[in-house]
């Protein structure tokens, strides 16, 4: 290798570093108005950092946009604005103001209406208020099986539809970017990457991320078998709940009431590294809004779900 | 600095491959067996599959592996794979990516759109059945698209009791079909998806058999290739200005290598200039290579924009506007010629058209055919014009610049996926040269006007019988004649072609050319030719003067020329002797406006000779 500095990273995440940097190029390149839709999660944390790479010296082109619901962990909160802080980013936060007035929540009208308002909704409100053409997201394709087969670069139709007839072939990394009035794109770079990858190369690069991924003693309460942290006190609790300390630790990032813990004493990257490694459920197993149903997540695509 | 590496296990690399089969031949459940025995199948997805095993499963009691890896609702329900889905999994000593396609003829731009990016293929052939058709498609579009490591599974062994002759004798029927395509290696493995034979564990079920275990082969074979020994290619992807100290160009290394130092020429314009600065993810490297996605900064201050590509000024690609390939079509609505198209190459955007196809190739038997326009999965050798010079390689060379997609102007639909053969250089560079013994002056001196009289119709509707009578009476007038005959013109001229549709355009291109010399000299020629399709006569016609030209539809029924047969021929063409044959597994498309329309029903053909001959003469004669 010709490198001055060898390379920290093995061979395979070298490929998808580099491929997700041109996925992110290609965007920047072929749009007028692209944002990057920040979750705060780890794969968003990624995405960022590949912007980063893919634009220095200078930064990202394009702000970021975060749909905050209402109900995102306090942690998250304060880790957004502590590295956009530290960034001097553009940071768009878009709140759904109809959902809101109309108080919903995921403890009193369930998972599935405070997503469809308070998440897909309001994204759409986002995009078009600000009128954004392509929006990059941090979604794999081997979080879920109905992902295995969504593009790169996956188009919508106006109203931010998504047609699985409408979805065009990718071929070799010529990504067909065109788009007619009111139509937009959403753009996956990390589409290849799996969530061992991610892991990976949050350790190898030394990417921030959220707090609640490690493992601390939080307020648990124990829920239709799941461990819900009691983030504030607008969840009730049911006769015979308790608040209790626990040991636990986060796989995926989403509203509170609607995301499990597990277990864990995983404190350190590379200890969480390792029990991922050896983890036997899914990530998505603590996300309740996907078990609601047999290929719910095809559905919430269609309507619009990032 | 360095913090302490996570993992320990050697460095890995990154192998793409794609599985092709039909869903009977045991596709998913090989999928699934090799990302259930590495582990990768979490509890909760097998809840979920127990639970879809008995709603949706075909075997019984036994989880149906297949159920893994089929997605969406619709193919769940219909049993069918029907799009291209990506899988995941891996092993200490190599990560995967599997691209899942489906294996019907009319997914095959599926396939194709799977084996775009990757570099080995699975191709699965199930033992009961050996080397279908299907099986020489998929291993043909395999290496269209440059794939050029092919493993073929010979699934279901358990079926056939795991013999070696059965296994012996399927292997030997593919490397007949396959062993002239170009691949570097071509991997035979007996195997049983369901139940892991030599899928992901050597089985004692085949103690005949040597080779690797599949999963052996997938972490053992070398496809480096040599992308980085290539010349070096770097397609301007975006200009990075952030402020005015910093102008760099990025973009992805296509091949090749670029070092500091190096001089590079934009290919389009030949400008040139030096490499001062290379970015690569962590900052100024010294040179990077193939697949890196760099940021390049040159020393002097030239026009370059997106789309323009850097290359060394030895080693330059071709740069331009015609060339031909081979252009797989993707979409619902037909590729016609003439038609403007978006093209994508490199990241360059630009319209493009279809010339001419060349043939269409029978992706079953990959014979070639005539053809007017590309349906949706078929595939042509076209030739492309492009509106400007563009930078680009063969295909085979280089599957970065020799690769582009073709986009319908209105729907913005992908609809066209192409791989350069070699680029044409066409008449720009040859001038004519005049001489001052003209046309005009020949047919002057022989007192008539030069013309073409174009008989088309069916085999045996009377073509030839009425040309002759027309040349015996403008012969017996004093007329200077030729005519040019389809069998005696195979004896020399073109006998170097046969009888598939696509050299049948050939040979009417070539008579084309050969009248028109002959209307050149002066002469009054006359061309009896079956001539089926529209385009050929209209690119014919298109050769000569107006009213040079003059088409004549021998008009007779089907069953009539059939009836007659009076070389056999129909006998043959329906027993399927010949094929491709007009009027009887080939359309016919007639004239739609012929200069005479000949009804050859309740007349005779000296009647209709003297019809065309009153018609003719004044444009002779003047």
């Amino acid at each position: 290798m010709t490198n001055a500095v060898p390379s920290r990273l093995a061979p395979h995440l070298r490929q998808l570093e580099a491929e997700s940097i041109s996925i992110i190029r290609e965007v920047t390149a072929s749009f007028r108005t692209p944002v990057l839709l920040y979750s705060i999660g780890k794969d968003s944390s990624v995405v960022l950092h590949l912007a980063m790479k893919a634009f220095a010296p200078g930064k990202p082109p394009f702000p970021l946009l975060h749909i905050a619901t209402g109900w995102d962990f306090r942690a998250m909160l304060e880790f957004r604005d502590r590295r956009i802080a530290e960034l001097g980013y553009d940071l768009i936060v878009h709140t759904n103001p109809d959902g809101l007035a109309q108080g919903i929540n995921p403890l009193t009208h369930g998972s599935q209406v405070h997503m469809s308002v308070m998440g897909t909704e309001a994204l759409k409100q986002a995009l078009d208020s600000h009128g954004f053409d392509a929006a990059i997201g941090g979604a794999r394709r081997d979080e879920e099986k109905s992902r295995a087969k969504e593009r790169v670069f996956s188009h919508r139709a106006p109203g931010h539809v998504w047609e699985p007839r409408g979805q065009r072939p990718e071929l070799w990394g010529l990504y067909n970017t065109r788009i007619a009035l009111r139509e937009t794109m959403r753009v996956f770079p990390l589409s290849n990457w799996t969530e061992f990858d991610v892991w990976d190369y949050i350790a190898a690069e030394n990417i921030p991320i959220v707090p609640l991924y490690y493992a601390a003693p939080r307020p648990i309460v124990r829920r239709s078998g799941m461990l819900i942290m009691r983030d504030d006190e607008r969840m009730p609790l049911d006769p015979g709940e308790q608040v209790e300390t626990m040991w636990v630790r986060f796989r995926t990032m989403g509203d509170w009431p609607l995301t499990a813990a597990h277990e864990s004493r995983a404190e350190t990257i590379d200890q969480v590294v390792a029990e991922i490694r050896v983890a036997r459920v899914s990530e998505r197993s603590g996300r309740l809004i996907d078990n609601d149903q047999d290929a719910s997540m095809e559905r919430k695509k269609r309507e619009g779900y990032f | 600095m360095d913090r302490i590496v996570v993992h320990t296990e050697p460095p890995r690399s990154l192998l793409r491959f794609l599985t092709c089969g039909s869903v009977d031949d045991g596709k998913s459940t090989l999928i699934g067996r090799l990302l259930y025995d590495s582990r990768l199948i979490m509890e909760d997805t097998l809840n979920s599959l127990a639970k879809d095993s008995r709603k949706h499963g075909t075997v019984g009691e036994d989880i149906d592996l297949a159920l893994l890896v089929d997605g969406l609702e619709a193919e769940r329900q219909q049993g069918i794979t029907i799009d291209v889905a990506y899988r995941f999994f891996g092993t200490p000593k190599r990560n995967f990516i599997v691209a899942d396609t489906p294996g019907h003829e009319q997914y095959t731009r599926n396939m194709a759109t799977g084996a775009s990016n990757c570099e080995l293929a699975i191709i699965l052939a199930d033992a009961r059945k050996g080397v279908l058709t299907q099986t020489r498609r998929h291993t043909y579009i395999c290496s269209l698209l440059g794939i050029r490591h092919v493993v073929l599974a010979v699934n279901k062994i358990d079926l056939v009791d795991f013999s070696e002759q059965t296994f012996d004798r399927i292997v030997g029927d593919w490397l007949t079909f396959a062993s002239s395509l170009g691949f570097q290696t071509m991997v035979p493995i007996p195997l049983s998806a369901r139940f892991g034979d030599n899928a992901t564990q050597r089985s004692g079920n085949t103690p005949w058999y040597l080779g690797p275990t599949l999963i052996d082969h997938l972490e053992k074979v070398d496809v480096e290739g040599d992308t980085a020994a290539k010349p070096f290619r770097f397609p301007v992807q975006w200009v990075n200005r952030p402020h005015q100290d910093f102008r760099g160009f990025s973009g992805t290394v296509a091949s090749g290598r670029v070092t500091l130092g190096d001089a590079v020429v934009v290919a389009a314009s030949g400008r040139q200039s030096r490499v001062v600065r290379i970015l690569g993810p962590d900052g100024d490297i010294s040179g990077a290579a193939a697949g890196e996605a760099v940021t390049i900064c040159l020393a002097d201050e030239i026009d370059i924009a997106r789309g323009d590509m850097l290359v060394p000024p030895t080693a330059r690609p071709q740069v331009a506007d015609q060339f031909a390939g081979h252009l797989l079509w993707m979409d619902e609505e037909a590729m016609l010629p003439g038609r403007q198209y978006m093209m994508r190459i490199g990241n360059l955007w630009t319209t493009a058209s279809v010339t001419s196809i060349r043939h269409r190739v029978n992706v079953n038997t990959l014979e070639h055919q005539a053809a007017r326009r590309l349906e949706l999965n078929e595939i042509g050798v076209c030739n492309i014009e492009v509106k400007k010079p563009v930078p680009l390689d063969p295909y085979a060379e280089n599957r970065t610049t020799g690769a582009f997609i073709l986009v319908d102007r209105f729907s913005n639909r992908t609809a066209g996926a192409g791989m350069v053969d070699f680029v044409l250089r066409r008449a720009t560079n040859i001038h004519h040269e005049d001489y001052p013994v003209d046309k005009l002056a020949r047919a002057t001196l022989d007192h008539q006007k030069p013309l073409v009289l174009w008989f088309t119709g069916l085999s045996g509707s009377g073509k030839s019988t009425i040309a002759k009578l027309i040349e015996q009476r403008l012969h017996r007038r004093g007329r200077h004649t030729y005519t040019l005959d389809g069998d005696n013109l195979r004896q020399g001229l073109n006998r170097d072609l046969g009888f598939t549709d696509a050299d049948r355009v050939e040979n009417i291109r070539r008579v084309g050319e050969v009248a028109k010399l002959f209307t050149d000299a002066g002469l009054i020629v006359l061309c009896s030719f079956i001539s089926p399709f529209q385009a050929e006569r209209q690119m014919v016609r298109d050769m000569f003067e107006p009213g040079e030209f003059v088409e004549i539809f021998v008009d007779t029924p089907i069953d009539e020329c059939i009836r007659r047969d009076r070389k056999g021929l129909y006998a043959k063409a329906r027993s399927g002797v010949i094929q491709n044959f007009t009027g009887i597994t080939s359309p016919y498309e007639p004239p739609e406006q012929p200069d005479f329309h000949l009804r050859t029903a309740g007349t005779t053909a000296e009647e209709l000779a003297e019809v065309v001959l009153r018609g003719v003469l004044p444009l002779i004669e003047g």
